[in-house]
C-alpha cells in the first residue's frame, strides 16, 4: 500500500521538508514497551516507521541492533507477534506508514505468500529485507504485488551506475540508500555529503530517496535531510531505549525529528 | 534461469537446483560479482591452474596417499576400506586445498587483506599459513566458545602472523564468526578478501571451494583404478558444511555405480535435539548468503548446532549436496558424539592413526557399509584430518586429566 507513503513525501515535500524515518525494534526489551513506543512515535515527529523483526543472525547489523534482536528472542517475539503489533498500533492511526525491516529467514519459513498476506492484513505498508538482493527478490516481489505492499530495495555506495538500474527497477515507495558501506550504528566515517549520491539514485528510480546507517545526532540528521527525502536513526533511538527507558527514546526521536524538519 | 544440464555446474544465478543463490546485503552484491568473474578468469588460465598445482605439490604436499586400510578392513570382516588421506596434508587437514585456491585469487586481484572464520580453527590455521605464506594480513573472527574449547590452534594462528578477533555476539560460534566475517567484509569490501571455510556462503563461493577440493577426489579416483583396477562401490565422508565430502565426490557424481554417503554429526541423537544434522534434522531456509538446509526453530530462527567436534558444529550445510540429498544422488546419514568418541579409539589402535574428531564420525558408518557390501566390496573414507588438535576435548570426554600447559602449544 504505497499511498500512505506517498502522501508522506508529498506532504513534506510541499513543505520543503524532509521526511523522518525511525527504527525500531519489533519486541525489545519486550512487547509492551515496545509497543508503547511504537504507539507513541507519529506523536513525537516521525513521519515513516521501520518495526524491526528479530532474527538470530543479524549479519548486516551492529551489536546495538543484534543485541536488541537478541533481548526480543528471548522475549519470546515472534513474527506473529510483530504482525499483532503492527494491527494493535493501526487501531489508532491510519496514516503512518508502517515498513517490516529484518532478515530473509523468519519470512521464508511463514512462506511468502503468507507473509504478505498476514501483513496486509496487519496493516503494514512494506518491507526491507536487508538479505534479499534484487537477485533474489522476486517470490517475495510477486507476492507483495498481488497484495500491493512496496518491497524497499536498498543502493549502497558500492552499488555502481551500471547496476543501479537493476536495483530501483520494480521499487515502489522509497528507496533506501545506505550512506556508508559498514554495518548499522557503526561510526558515520564518510561523514561527507551524500547529495551526488541522493541526486543519482533519484533519478534512476524516479523515487523519494531515504538515507540512513550512521546517522546519530540531530546535527546530522539536519545535514542529511538538506540533501536526502527522508532521514533513517535506528541505532541511536533502540540504544537511548535500552539504556535509558521509553521516554528518553521518545524525547530523542522528538529531537532527531525536529532537526530533520527543520531543515 | 533453465535447470543446468550438468547437475554439479550451479546456473547463472548461483543455484543447485532449488538451493544455493546470492542471498546477501545489496553492499555485498558488487563484490561478489565481482568476485565470480575473477574466479572464472582464473579458472581459465592455464598459469593460474598451474601455479596452484605446483603450491599442492610443494607446499601441501599433494598427492596425498591412497592407503589400504588393512586391520580395519578384516576388524569390519567386509568391503575393502581406503583412506584417501588428506590428514597428512601441511597443517593437518583438507582445509589447506582451499586456502591454497582462494588466497592465490586474492593474490591475482590485488587484495591485500585476508579475513576468515573458523570453528575448530583448522580453517583458521590452514588460512593463516597461506596468509604468512604470501606476506598478507590476516584476521580471523572466532567464537569465544571456540577460542576457549581450542586454544592451541589460537596459538598456532597467532604464532603465524594472524589477528584472533573473538566473537562475543549470539551463541560465540562458528555461525557467529561467519556473521562478524560477513560485517567485517561489508565494511571494508575495496581490499578485503573474504576466504570462506566451506562449501557455503552466496555463489560463487560453493562452487569455488568445491573446486578447490576437487583435487581430493580427482587424486582418488586415479589412485583407486591403480590399486583396484575399478571404482569403488561408495566412498564416504563426514559433512559439517561439506567440503572435505563435496571434494571427495565431485569426481564421482557422474559415476552412478559409485554410492556417495555423507554422515552428519548427530551429537547427542537426532531425537534429542541437540545435533548438527541439517539434513537429517533440518528445514531449508537462508542463512548465510544460500538457501539450504538449516536447522531452525518453528518461526525461522536458527537453533544452536551441537557436536562433539567444533568443526561440524554448524547448523547448515552446503547447497551442493542440498541438492545432491533431494536428487537423491547421494544418501546422508549420521553419526553421535559417543560413536565418534568409540571409532576415534578404534581407528588409532587398529591403523596407528588419530583422526580427527570430525573424520570420526565417518569411520562407524564406513564400517557398517563394509559389512553390508561384504567382501567383494570397495570403500573409499576421507580421512580429512588428523586428531592431534582434539586430545584435550578426547582426554576430557573420556575423564582423563592431561596438562594443557605442556602440549597445548604444539
Amino acid at each position: 500500500m504505497t499511498h500512505r507513503i506517498d502522501t508522506v513525501f508529498t506532504n513534506r515535500k510541499a513543505k520543503g521538508q524532509a521526511a523522518f524515518v525511525a527504527y525500531i525494534m519489533g519486541g525489545d526489551p519486550d512487547r509492551k514497551t515496545s509497543q508503547q513506543v511504537l504507539n507513541a512515535l507519529p506523536s513525537h515527529g516521525v513521519d515513516i516507521i521501520e518495526l524491526g523483526m528479530p532474527f538470530t543472525d543479524p549479519a548486516a547489523d551492529g551489536p546495538t541492533i543484534e543485541e536488541a534482536g537478541l533481548r526480543s528472542l528471548a522475549a519470546g517475539t515472534t513474527l506473529t507477534t510483530i504482525l499483532e503489533m503492527a494491527t494493535e498500533f493501526r487501531k489508532n492511526n491510519d496514516t503512518t506508514p508502517l515498513i517490516i525491516m529484518g532478515y530473509c529467514n523468519p519470512v521464508h519459513h511463514m512462506g511468502y505468500a503468507n507473509f504478505a498476506k498476514a501483513a496486509k492484513e496487519a496493516g503494514i505498508d512494506g518491507a526491507i529485507i536487508v538479505d534479499l538482493p534484487p537477485e533474489e527478490d522476486a517470490g517475495l516481489r510477486d507476492a507483495f504485488e498481488v497484495h500491493d505492499l512496496a518491497l524497499i530495495r536498498l543502493a549502497t555506495p558500492t552499488t555502481d551506475e551500471a547496476r543501479l538500474p537493476r536495483v530501483v527497477e520494480g521499487t515502489k515507495g522509497f528507496v533506501y540508500y545506505v550512506s556508508m558501506t559498514g554495518i548499522t550504528g557503526a561510526a558515520f566515517s564518510q561523514a561527507g555529503s551524500v547529495t551526488e549520491q541522493v541526486a543519482k539514485v533519484r533519478k534512476a528510480s524516479g523515487l523519494p530517496v531515504v538515507v540512513g546507517f550512521g546517522v546519530k545526532t540531530p546535527e546530522r540528521a539536519a545535514e542529511v535531510a538538506k540533501d536526502a527525502d527522508g532521514v533513517v536513526v535506528g541505532s541511536a533511538i533502540v540504544k537511548e531505549l535500552h539504556e535509558n527507558g521509553a521516554e528518553a527514546a521518545l524525547a530523542l526521536v522528538k529531537t532527531l525529528a525536529n532537526a530533520t524538519h527543520g531543515a | 534461469m533453465g535447470k543446468p544440464e550438468n547437475i554439479t555446474t550451479p546456473d547463472e544465478n548461483g543455484r543447485f537446483g532449488d538451493f544455493g543463490g546470492r542471498y546477501v546485503a545489496e553492499t555485498l552484491m558488487p563484490p561478489i560479482l565481482e568476485l565470480e568473474k575473477a574466479y572464472e578468469e582464473a579458472k581459465a588460465d592455464p598459469t593460474f591452474q598451474a601455479e596452484l598445482d605446483d603450491f599442492f605439490n610443494h607446499y601441501v604436499g599433494r598427492p596425498s596417499p591412497l592407503y589400504f586400510a588393512e586391520r580395519l578392513t578384516e576388524f569390519a570382516d567386509g568391503a575393502k576400506i581406503y583412506f584417501k588421506r588428506d590428514e597428512l596434508n601441511h597443517t593437518g587437514a583438507h582445509k589447506i586445498n582451499n586456502c591454497m585456491g582462494q588466497i592465490l585469487l586474492a593474490k591475482r586481484m590485488g587484495k591485500s587483506r585476508i579475513i576468515a572464520e573458523t570453528g575448530a580453527g583448522q580453517h583458521g590455521v590452514a588460512t593463516a599459513t597461506v596468509a604468512a605464506r604470501f606476506g598478507l594480513k590476516c584476521i580471523v573472527y572466532m567464537g569465544a566458545t571456540d577460542i576457549v574449547r581450542q586454544k592451541p590452534n589460537v596459538f598456532r594462528m597467532r604464532l603465524l602472523g594472524a589477528e584472533v578477533r573473538a566473537v562475543h555476539s549470539g551463541t560465540a560460534t562458528l555461525k557467529d564468526a561467519m556473521n562478524e566475517a560477513l560485517r567485517d567484509w561489508v565494511t571494508n569490501v575495496g581490499d578485503t578478501f573474504y576466504c570462506i571455510g566451506t562449501v557455503a556462503g552466496p555463489h560463487p563461493y560453493p562452487a569455488m571451494v568445491r573446486d578447490f577440493q576437487a583435487i581430493i577426489g580427482r587424486e582418488a579416483k586415479a589412485q583407486i583404478l591403480d590399486r583396484e583396477g575399478r571404482l569403488p562401490d561408495a566412498v564416504v565422508a563426514c559433512i559439517g558444511g561439506g567440503s572435505n565430502a563435496m571434494g571427495l565426490f565431485h569426481d564421482f557424481v557422474p559415476e552412478t555405480s559409485v554410492r556417495l554417503i555423507g554422515v552428519e554429526a548427530a551429537g547427542r541423537g537426532v531425537d534429542s535435539g541437540l545435533h548438527a544434522a541439517s539434513l537429517t534434522g533440518g528445514t531449508p531456509g537462508v542463512l548465510h548468503g544460500n538457501r539450504t538446509y538449516l536447522l531452525q526453530d518453528e518461526d525461522g530462527q536458527i537453533k544452536d548446532a551441537h557436536s562433539i567436534s567444533a568443526g561440524l558444529d554448524y547448523p547448515g550445510i552446503g547447497p551442493e549436496h542440498a541438492h545432491l540429498h533431494d536428487i537423491g544422488r547421494a544418501e546422508y546419514v549420521s553419526a553421535t558424539d559417543d560413536e565418534a568418541l568409540h571409532w576415534f579409539q578404534e581407528c588409532a589402535r587398529l591403523e596407528g592413526i588419530l583422526p580427527a574428531l570430525e573424520p570420526s564420525h565417518a569411520l562407524p558408518r564406513t564400517v557398517d557399509l563394509a559389512k553390508e557390501l561384504g567382501k567383494d566390496g570397495l570403500i573409499i573414507m576421507n580421512m580429512c584430518g588428523r586428531g592431534d588438535k582434539d586430545v584435550f576435548t578426547i582426554a576430557d570426554a573420556l575423564g582423563e586429566h592431561i596438562s594443557e600447559g605442556t602440549e597445548g602449544t604444539k
